[in-house]
């Protein structure tokens, strides 16, 4: 459901209200706690709702304005939900050397969007990360949280391959 | 004094208990396994290999036997890491299928499993962890207790002599003995700029102020780099001690640490640390019984690698944009709102215990004349031993890739090193033999860094590598000053213009004439340190900037456009491994018979050149 629709519809931002206000519950309302909260509502639901910028808004007493250069200043958040399988490609350096652009490239060719974008289905959307830390097993990307190590185009193809016929 | 009582009364149990850990020749029936719990080794699944074997050895009702999670070994590359004690043997690669066998032969009937046994770099199989190549040069200081405590145990740190040098530092020291220690062991920052920690600790103590604040900088964001991941993975514990000896020192009660969170198992695992700190009478009121007091919070970073810029990083806490201040003041004097803050990196914490455990005198014999101690590399890139390394200050790159790093994969050559990430520079082959600190990587057009070592063979193009930290840097920049926020934007469009083969010899001296003007001109680390991969490759590798100016060339084919990918007959074997690998099936040829690369077809990715054992694509 689309973000319009979830503050359009009561129930819906009912619900939201009420998850907002126990994710808001344990923290005073001193401003040093604005990237906390926002870090856990975009853990929560993928992305930051306006519904909960608002609310916090409210609770620490920081106009709406500053919370979105905030939000638009730190990569961690973003402002439209991910796709069903997020896919990071990691460009940190030692994965670039070992060719994660190339990985990059296909992705982007195989789905037709960019860094940051979704589908129009919203079932893939990609990202780039830098370093995951797991430069042992260089080039590598994440579907949903995922490793995949040792990758190459042949094996992100497997994997698309895969996810598409779900 | 019952805190204090309780504390030695459990280091001196668990020290007897816990003593398999470092000394073969101990005679018991226990046995432990260890298995990384690092971020590499979790990657590839080691949280199942400890379910395994805990299920394995409840099923064979193994009463001897122990299973610990522990942090990174430092052997990424041969992940997942297993390693049986008291005997030290080491396994590599293991799988989760792997447990039952292991138990069976190794615990059970005293058999190595030969198979998973890990094979050096001369190709002779290694029994024991100590006796790989990998560690013989190393030098673990900071590293000390990764791959040997469970990180979420506190007691197996008290072990270990953990809480020890707190202990001292209250009993025995005032706050000016503490810094008249690090000040003489000559430790220096190893975020990257290299300031002496001693006099850092000096500055904040004299400046009046009731409240003071200690911070811990974990925000490692430089691309590549791992190794203050892995000691808060591997050793929590040492960081809390640090930050509160440095409370005790400069006068202050609350300490922050600022932690990206990209770095889940870091975070969790300090957060389990600091819980059973308290737990323990560590962290709170009355340490030990004397009446010093001092806390620590977590803050989380969230993805903009500015905030590793102490004072990009401070704003970062108070919750704001995390955008640089201008220097003076300094945190010293003003720091973490308003008030005087010391904020030392992750690593540099992780020495302070030993050197007031050891003495200053023992830190200050290892290393170089203006260098001392040691330092981790995160050693990536196409080098064999892919992983965390501790040496001493004045190790030569030489040892480190090949030696430590068992030199270049695939029988490829050598081309650069990179050090210091976005903010450093290149080294090619005729500086292999510089010993490493401080100041000779400055000299050589690099520098230090928080510590990311990655190697390059020479299938990589310098331009290209240039405008891969430029795209980063521009991205990275956040937009408080022009230099920054416009010129790398500039440099990035004229390499681009390079990398497509449309750049001119004024291009190239246009982009010097930035690279030399923004570090003259941006406020922060970030901007003054953005030209230096262009800089350092330019003075080295010029020659491939004028190949891609004036010939439309780029040799390695990193370069899209400039890329002509073709099939060398003469060394061609016709093995077919190239038209395996090819995604779009644009290779064709017959087994033993020279392959052809259809170039409607080929979308230029170059999985071909790098899978070619003959070096005959390009």
């Amino acid at each position: 459901m689309s973000e319009e629709e979830n503050q359009n519809c009561p129930c819906m931002s009912d619900k939201l209200n009420k998850e907002l206000e126990s994710i808001l519950e344990p923290y005073t309302n001193s401003k040093d706690n604005l990237i906390p909260i926002l870090n856990e509502v975009q853990v929560k639901y993928g992305y930051i709702p306006q519904i909960a910028q608002r609310k916090i808004s409210e609770y620490l007493k920081i106009p709406m304005a500053e919370i979105y250069g905030v939000i638009t200043f730190y990569s961690r958040f973003t402002l439209k939900p991910k796709g069903k399988y997020a896919i990071s490609v990691c460009l940190g350096t030692a994965c670039f050397v070992k060719g994660s652009e190339k990985i990059m490239e296909r992705l982007k060719q195989r789905l037709q969007i960019e860094e940051g974008e979704t589908t129009k289905d919203g079932k893939f959307s990609i990202d780039a990360t830098r370093c995951v830390g797991a430069c042992g097993i260089a080039p590598v990307f994440t579907v949903n949280g995922e490793v995949y190590g040792k990758a190459t185009v042949k094996m992100l193809d497997e994997v698309l391959n895969n996810l598409m016929s779900v | 004094m019952e805190a204090l009582e309780k504390i030695r009364k459990i280091r001196e149990e668990k020290k007897k208990e816990l003593e398999l850990r470092v000394n073969c020749n101990v005679g018991t029936k226990e046995k432990h396994i260890l298995v990384c719990h690092g971020t590499g080794c979790t990657s590839s699944k080691s949280p199942k290999i400890i379910a395994n074997f805990k299920k394995v050895v409840e099923e064979k009702k193994l009463a001897n036997v122990r299973v610990i999670q522990t942090g990174c070994f430092g052997l990424c590359a041969k992940g997942p890491i297993v390693i049986i004690r008291p005997e030290d043997t080491f396994y590599a690669g293991v799988t989760p299928e792997d447990c039952e066998e292991i138990i069976e032969s190794h615990i059970i009937e005293g058999k190595t499993v030969d198979r998973l046994l890990c094979k050096d770099i001369d190709g002779k199989v290694v029994q024991k962890l100590d006796d790989l190549t990998f560690y013989k040069k190393q030098k673990r200081i900071a590293l000390q207790n990764c791959g040997k405590i469970d990180p979420e145990n506190i007691e197996e740190y008290i072990a270990f002599d953990g809480y020890r040098a707190l202990e001292k530092v209250l009993l025995e020291m005032t706050p000016n003995e503490v810094i008249e220690e690090v000040e003489k062991s000559g430790l220096r920052g190893r975020g990257g700029a290299g300031f002496s920690t001693g006099k850092k600790w000096r500055l904040t103590n004299e400046v009046e102020g009731k409240q003071k604040y200690v911070v811990c900088n974990a925000d490692e964001g430089d691309p590549g780099a791992f190794m203050d991941r892995s000691i808060l993975e591997g050793d929590p514990h040492c960081i809390i001690e640090a930050m509160m000896i440095a409370g005790y020192a400069i006068g202050a009660n609350q300490g922050y640490i600022y932690v990206r969170a990209e770095y889940p198992i870091a975070v969790e695992r300090f957060e389990t640390a600091i819980k059973q700190a308290r737990k323990y009478g560590l962290l709170g009121k009355n340490i030990l019984g004397t009446n010093f007091e001092f806390d620590i919070d977590i803050r989380l970073g969230a993805g903009a690698f500015v905030c590793g810029e102490e004072t990009a990083l401070l704003e970062s806490i108070e919750g704001k944009r995390g955008q640089p201040r201008v220097k003076p003041p300094y945190p010293a004097n003003s720091g973490l709102w308003g008030k005087p803050t010391l904020i030392n990196n992750v690593e540099t914490y992780s020495n302070i215990t030993k050197i007031i455990l050891n003495g200053a005198d023992w830190y200050a014999k290892i290393g170089t004349q203006n260098s001392k101690g040691t330092k981790v590399f995160a050693l990536g890139g196409n080098v064999v031993n892919v992983g965390l390394v501790e040496v001493p200050m004045g190790t030569t790159l030489r040892e480190i890739v090949y030696d430590i790093g068992g030199g270049i994969p695939n029988n490829r050559e050598f081309k650069a090193a990179q050090t210091g990430g976005p903010s450093g520079g290149c080294i090619p082959k005729e500086h292999l033999d510089t010993p490493i600190d401080y100041e000779s990587l400055k000299q050589i057009g690099s520098m230090m860094g928080s510590g990311g070592l990655i190697v390059m063979d020479d299938t990589k193009c310098m331009v290209n590598l240039a405008k891969f930290y430029l795209s980063f840097t521009v991205d990275e920049s956040c937009g408080k000053c022009t230099p920054c926020r416009i010129g790398t934007k500039r440099m990035l469009e004229l390499l681009e213009k390079i990398t497509q083969g449309e750049g001119t010899i004024e291009d190239l001296e246009k982009l010097e004439e930035l690279a030399i003007g923004i570090p003259k001109t941006a406020i922060c680390g970030l901007g003054q340190s953005a030209p230096n991969p262009v800089l350092s490759t330019l003075k080295y590798f010029r020659e491939e900037y004028l190949e891609h100016i004036k010939y439309k060339e780029c040799k390695t084919g990193e370069c899209k456009k400039l890329a002509k990918i073709q099939i060398d007959e003469n060394k061609c074997k016709g093995c077919g491994m190239c038209k395996r690998n090819c995604p779009v099936e644009a290779i064709s040829g017959k087994p033993g018979e020279v392959h052809h690369i259809d170039e409607e077809k080929c979308i230029k990715c170059g999985t071909c050149i790098s899978s070619c054992s003959f070096h005959a694509i390009r």
